[in-house]
C-alpha cells in the first residue's frame, strides 16, 4: 500500500517553514504553559519570545532569493512577503515587551496572553503569503479570532467585553461582507487564485461585467472594515478605548500590516486590472478617513480615542498610496504602514508606561507635566507624537511625503492637498498633547504619585511596579528609530521599493 | 591662518556649520542646568560663528555659481540628495544666524533661570536647522529644514514665554505648518515634473501657466506666512509678544528672512512667469503692510508689539523691492532699477536683522527689570539709565531709517526704485518714513525721554557690561551697514543679477 497516494506531489516545504515552526512553537508553547506557575510566567513569555524571534530568523533565511510559490500556487514566499513578516515579528516581539509590566499590574500575566498573539501572527502571516482568495480568508479568520479573544482578555470588566463583542460582530460582518464579495469574483472567474482571477480580468472587459464590479465592492468593505477606514470605522475608537492598553497596541500595530498585505493582494495582484474602479472607491474612503479621523480626533479627551481616530486617519494616507495603482505607491504605503507601526506602537507604550499602580493613564490630562516628571520619556513621546503630525525630521514625514508624491504621480492633485491640509488639522491635536507634557504642571494626582514613589518607595517596593529595565530600553530604541528613519530614511524606502518591485 | 582652516574644512564647511551647533545643542542638553550649560552654549555659538566667518573669507564674488558645494545621495528612491551650497544671496544670512545666535545665547545668560540648559540647546539647534535652510541646494532637504526648525521654536515659546504663551505658541507652529504644506504639494508636482527635487533642475523645468500659478500661490501662502505679509501676519505680534527676548530676536532676525528668501530662491526661478502674472498682488500686499501696519504700529500699548508690527511694515519693503522687478521692467524695458530693488530688498532683510534684533534685546532689557512692557509704565528711562537710552535711541533712529544708519540704505534703495516702476508704488513706500518715523519716535519719547514717572523707574540700573557688549557689537554692525553697505552689495551682486535673469525668462511650455 502506498503511503502517497497516485498523482499526489509532495509539496515544497521550504517557503513556509516559518509558518508551520510558528504553529508548532505556538503550540508548544500552549501546552508548556501549563506546566508553569503564575510565579514563573517569565518562562512562558521568554519561549513566546524565542519562537518568535527564530520565527523571523527563519524568514529571514532565504532573504533576496526568488519568489517560491508552493501547495499547489496556494502560498508564496517573495520579497514582500519576507519584509513584511519580519516586521510584523518584530513589532509583535515589541509589543511583548510593552505588555509584560502592563498585564502583571493587571493581574492578565497568563500564558494564553502569549499563545493568542503567536496564533495571531501565524494568521497575519498566512495572510501575508496568500496567493488565494480562501487562504486569506483562512489567514484573516485566525487572526480576527485570536484578537477577539486578546480584546476580551480581561473578561471581568465591562468596557473590555463589550468592546471584544463590537469587534467580534463587526468583524464577523466584515468577513461576511469579504467572503460575499468573493464570491461573486469566484463564481464570475471560475478560480480562487489571485493569479487566475488576474489572468481572467486581463483578458476581458472587467469593468462593465456588473457582477464583478459588486464583487469588488463587497471585497472593499470588507477590507475597509478591517483596516478600519471611513465609513467602516465605527468600531475602531470603542475598541482601542476598550481593550486593554496593551492589547490596543497589539491590535493598532502588527495587524494593520498584514492587513496592507491582504490589500496588496487581493487588489494590486488579484484585481489589478480593475484600478480604475477601486481607484475611485478608495480616494473617497481616503478623502472620508484623514477629513474624519483628524476632525473628530481633536474633540477626544481620552488618550486612547484619540489614538483611534489618529489611526483612522492614518490608514486614509495608507490607502491613498495603495489606491495610486503604481508601484512606486505601493511601496509608499508599504513604508508608511510599517513605519506607522513603529511610531503608534511607540506612542501606545508610554501609555503603558504612564499606566501604573493599577491607574489607567488613557486620559490626556494625564500627560500634564510629563517633562518634568519624565522628561526622557516625554521626549520619546514627544517624538512620536511629531512623527505622527508628519513632521521633519521624524520619520513620519517621509511616509506621508511619499504616499503624496504617488497621489500626484497620477494627478489626483486634490486628494494630495486634502491630506495636506488634514494633516495641519491633525498636528493641532498632536500638538495639545505636546503642549500638555511640556508647558503644563502635572496635575494634582501626578504629583501624589511622585511624591508617593519618592518618599514611600522603600515600604511600597513590592507592589510598585517600576518599570522594566528591557521596556526603557526599547521605548529608547523605539523612539530614536522613529528620529534615525527620519534623518536616514533611504535605506527603508528603497527596501520597500525593491520588495514590491521584486513581487508585483 | 585663515586659509589653513578653510582647507581643514574642505569640502564639508557648510556642514559643519549645520551639524556643529546641532550636535553642540546635544551636549549642552547633557552638560546640566547648573554647570556647563552656559559656557558650553557659548563655545558652541562662538566657534559656529567664527567658522561661519570662513564662508566670507573664501567666498569668491565673481559669479553665481554655488559655492562651498557638497552632493551625497540621501534618499535614492526619490532621488533626494544631501545637497548643500551657498551663493551670494545666502551666504550673508548664514553669517547673519550665526552672528544672532552668540547674542541670543549671551542675552539669556542670567536671565534665563527655568531649564537653562534646554533653552541653550533649543537656540543652538534652530541655529543649525536654520544654516540647513539657507545651505540646502534640494527641495527636499530645503523642506525638512524649514518645517524643522518649527519645533524647537515652538518649545521656546511654550516653556520660555509670556502668560498667554500657548496660545501664541500654537498659532504660530499650525499658521507655518499651514503655510508650508502646500508648498510641499507645489514641490512634489514640480518633482514629478523634473524627476528630480535639486532646485537647480526645478529652476529649468518648464510649466505652464495655470500649473505655474497654483505653484505660486503656494510658494506665496508659504513664505508670505513667514515673512510675514499683511493678512497673514496675525500670528506675528502674537509670537513675538509671548516669545522670550531671545526667541523673538532670532525670528524678527533670521526666521522672517527665510521668508524673504524663499521668494529669491523659488518663487521668482522656478515660475517666472506666474510671478509677473502676480507682481501686482505681492506689491499691493506689501504696500499694504508699509502702510496699513504702520498705522497698527502707531496705536500700540505693548513694546514688543509695537516693534513686531514696524517688522511686518519694514518686512512690506522686501517683498516690494523683489516683485517691483516686474512693473519696472514693463517700464524702463532694462534691468537696472530691478537689480535696485532686488538690492535693496537684501539689504534691508540684513538691515532689519541687525535692527529688530537690538530692538528686541532692548526691550527685553528693559523687561528684565521692570517686568512689563506696557509703554505707559515707562517713562523717563533716560535719568536713570543713560547708556541704555543712548542705544535704544541709535536703534530707534535706525528704525526709522536715519541716513547714516543700515535702515536708511535697504528702503532708500527700493523707493528709488519703485519709483521707476510708477510713482504711487514709490510714494506709497515712502509713507513708511513719515509714519515709521512716527511710531518710533513717538515710543522714544514715552519710553525713554521726560521726567521720571514713577518709583519703579527711578529704581532702574543702567545696563551691565555683558549687555553693553551686545548693543555695541548691533550698533557697530548697524552703522557699518549704513554708511559702507558696498561689501554687501558686491557680494550679492552676481547671485541676484542671475535671479533677475531667471525670473524674465519665461518657462511656459511652447
Amino acid at each position: 500500500m502506498q503511503l502517497i497516494p497516485m498523482g499526489f506531489e509532495v509539496p515544497n516545504f521550504t517557503p513556509a517553514i516559518p509558518e508551520i515552526f510558528l504553529l508548532a512553537g505556538a503550540c508548544f508553547v500552549l501546552l508548556a504553559d501549563l506546566f508553569v506557575s503564575d510565579k514563573n510566567r517569565f518562562i512562558t513569555y521568554l519561549m513566546a519570545q524565542v519562537v518568535l524571534l527564530i520565527t523571523a530568523g527563519l524568514v529571514l533565511t532565504n532573504f533576496g532569493s526568488e519568489t517560491i510559490t508552493t501547495f499547489s500556487d496556494m502560498f508564496v514566499l517573495d520579497p514582500m512577503a519576507q519584509v513584511l513578516k519580519v516586521a510584523l515579528i518584530l513589532v509583535t516581539v515589541g509589543v511583548f515587551v510593552y505588555s509584560r509590566d502592563y498585564l502583571r499590574d493587571r493581574h492578565m500575566y497568563r500564558g494564553e496572553y502569549f499563545t493568542l498573539g503567536l496564533f495571531a501572527v501565524l494568521g497575519m502571516m498566512i495572510m501575508v503569503s496568500a496567493q488565494t482568495m480562501l487562504l486569506i480568508y483562512l489567514g484573516l479568520e485566525l487572526l480576527s479570532l485570536a484578537m477577539y479573544a486578546l480584546v476580551a482578555f480581561k473578561r471581568d470588566d465591562g468596557r473590555a467585553s463589550e468592546a471584544a463583542m463590537k469587534y467580534f460582530v463587526l468583524g464577523a460582518i466584515a468577513s461576511g461582507m469579504l467572503l460575499y464579495g468573493m464570491s461573486f469574483i469566484y463564481g464570475i472567474t471560475g478560480s480562487l487564485h489571485l493569479a487566475h482571477i488576474s489572468s481572467y480580468m486581463s483578458s476581458n472587459p472587467v469593468m462593465q461585467n456588473v457582477g464583478l464590479l459588486l464583487g469588488l465592492a463587497f471585497v472593499i468593505v470588507g477590507l475597509g472594515f478591517k483596516l478600519g477606514a471611513v465609513p467602516f470605522h465605527m468600531w475602531v475608537p470603542d475598541v482601542y478605548d476598550g481593550a486593554p492598553t496593551s492589547v490596543t497596541m497589539f491590535l493598532g500595530t502588527a495587524p494593520k500590516i498584514a492587513a496592507f498585505a491582504m490589500i496588496i493582494r487581493l487588489l494590486a495582484e488579484g484585481l489589478g486590472d480593475m484600478v480604475q474602479g477601486w481607484q475611485q472607491i478608495l480616494a473617497i474612503l481616503a478623502a472620508l478617513s484623514v477629513v474624519l479621523g483628524n476632525i473628530i480626533a481633536i474633540a477626544q479627551t481620552n488618550i486612547k480615542r484619540m489614538l483611534a481616530y489618529s489611526t483612522i486617519s492614518h490608514m486614509g494616507f495608507v490607502l491613498m498610496g495603495i489606491l495610486a495603482g503604481t508601484q512606486t505607491g505601493y511601496a509608499a504605503s508599504m513604508f508608511y504602514i510599517i513605519t506607522y507601526a513603529i511610531i503608534s506602537m511607540g506612542g501606545f507604550a508610554v501609555i503603558i508606561y504612564l499606566s501604573k499602580n493599577g491607574k489607567e493613564a488613557d486620559q490626556l490630562d494625564d500627560l500634564k507635566g510629563l517633562s518634568s516628571t519624565h522628561p526622557w520619556v516625554a521626549f520619546m513621546m514627544m517624538l512620536f507624537l511629531f512623527a505622527m503630525a508628519g513632521v521633519p525630521p521624524t520619520v513620519g514625514f517621509y511616509a506621508k511625503l511619499s504616499v503624496i508624491t504617488a497621489v500626484v504621480d497620477v494627478n489626483l492633485i486634490w486628494l494630495a492637498v486634502l491630506a495636506v491640509v488634514m494633516s495641519v488639522i491633525g498636528a493641532y491635536y498632536y500638538l495639545r498633547a505636546i503642549k500638555l507634557m511640556y508647558f503644563d504642571k502635572p496635575n494634582e494626582a501626578r504629583n501624589i504619585e511622585t511624591t508617593f514613589r519618592n518618599n514611600e518607595v522603600e515600604a511600597y517596593s513590592t507592589s510598585v511596579v517600576n518599570s522594566s529595565l528591557d521596556f526603557t530600553v526599547l521605548l529608547s530604541i523605539n523612539g530614536l528609530a522613529v528620529l534615525l528613519l527620519g534623518i536616514l530614511p533611504g535605506a527603508l524606502m528603497s527596501l520597500c521599493l525593491y520588495a514590491i518591485q521584486a513581487s508585483l | 591662518m585663515a586659509w589653513g582652516a578653510f582647507n581643514m574644512f574642505d569640502g564639508y564647511l557648510l556642514s559643519v556649520l549645520i551639524w556643529l551647533p546641532i550636535l553642540g545643542g546635544i551636549l549642552t542638553l547633557f552638560a546640566g542646568d547648573n554647570v556647563a550649560a552656559r559656557p558650553v552654549a557659548l563655545v558652541v555659538s562662538v566657534l559656529t560663528f567664527g567658522i561661519s566667518l570662513l564662508l566670507w573669507t573664501g567666498f569668491s564674488p565673481e559669479g553665481y555659481q554655488l559655492q562651498f558645494v557638497e552632493i551625497i545621495p540621501w534618499i535614492e528612491s526619490f532621488k533626494i540628495n544631501y545637497s548643500l551650497g551657498v551663493d551670494g544671496i545666502s551666504m550673508p544670512l548664514i553669517l547673519l544666524n550665526t552672528f544672532i545666535t552668540v547674542l541670543i545665547v549671551l542675552a539669556g545668560w542670567e536671565i534665563i533661570q527655568t531649564k537653562p540648559a534646554q533653552y541653550m540647546a533649543a537656540f543652538l539647534i534652530m541655529e543649525g536647522i536654520i544654516n540647513g535652510v539657507f545651505a540646502a541646494q534640494d527641495a527636499m532637504l530645503f523642506y525638512v529644514f524649514f518645517e524643522a526648525m518649527l519645533i524647537p521654536m515652538f518649545i521656546v515659546i511654550g516653556i520660555w514665554g509670556g502668560d498667554n504663551r500657548i496660545y501664541a505658541t500654537i498659532k504660530f507652529f499650525l499658521y507655518t505648518f499651514f503655510g508650508s504644506v502646500f508648498m510641499l504639494v507645489s514641490l512634489i508636482y514640480m518633482y514629478t515634473q523634473a524627476g528630480s527635487f535639486n532646485i537647480a533642475d526645478l529652476h529649468n523645468v518648464k510649466l505652464g501657466l495655470t500649473p505655474q500659478i497654483l505653484i505660486f500661490l503656494s510658494f506665496l501662502i508659504a513664505f508670505g506666512v513667514k515673512v510675514p505679509m499683511w493678512p497673514v501676519h496675525t500670528w506675528l505680534p502674537d509670537a513675538h509678544v509671548q516669545a522670550p527676548t531671545g526667541g523673538s530676536v532670532i525670528l524678527a532676525a533670521v526666521m522672517l528672512k527665510i521668508g524673504g528668501y524663499g521668494f529669491l530662491r523659488f518663487s521668482l526661478p522656478m515660475v517666472p512667469d506666474a510671478s509677473a502674472e502676480l507682481a501686482w498682488l505681492v506689491i499691493f500686499m506689501s504696500l499694504t503692510a508699509v502702510v496699513y501696519i504702520g498705522f497698527i504700529a502707531l496705536v500700540q500699548r505693548d513694546m514688543k508689539k509695537l516693534v513686531a508690527y514696524s517688522s511686518i511694515a519694514h518686512m512690506g519693503f522686501v517683498t516690494l523691492g523683489f516683485f517691483v522687478l516686474y512693473p519696472i521692467l514693463k517700464n524702463t524695458g532694462s534691468t537696472d532699477g530691478a537689480l535696485m530693488g532686488l538690492q535693496g530688498g537684501m539689504v534691508q532683510m540684513m538691515s532689519h536683522g541687525f535692527i529688530s534684533g537690538a530692538m528686541f534685546l532692548c526691550i527685553g532689557v528693559l523687561y528684565d527689570r521692570m517686568h512689563t512692557r506696557e509703554i505707559s509704565a515707562y517713562g523717563g528711562v533716560a535719568n536713570r539709565m543713560p547708556w541704555f537710552a543712548g542705544f535704544f535711541v541709535l536703534f530707534a533712529m535706525a528704525n526709522t531709517g536715519l541716513p547714516g544708519t543700515s535702515g536708511f540704505v535697504g528702503e532708500f534703495m527700493v523707493i528709488l526704485a519703485g519709483f521707476k516702476a510708477n510713482f504711487w508704488i514709490a510714494f506709497l513706500a515712502a509713507t513708511t518714513l513719515i509714519v515709521g518715523a512716527g511710531y518710533t519716535l513717538w515710543l522714544v519719547k514715552r519710553v525713554i525721554f521726560g521726567a521720571v514717572t514713577n518709583d519703579e523707574v527711578s529704581a532702574l540700573t543702567d545696563i551691565n557690561k555683558r549687555e553693553m557688549f551686545i548693543l555695541s557689537v548691533l550698533a557697530i554692525f548697524v552703522l557699518l551697514l549704513g554708511l559702507w553697505p558696498e561689501p554687501l552689495v558686491h557680494v550679492m551682486n552676481d547671485s541676484l543679477v542671475h535671479v533677475i535673469e531667471q525670473a524674465t525668462t519665461s518657462k511656459l511650455v511652447k
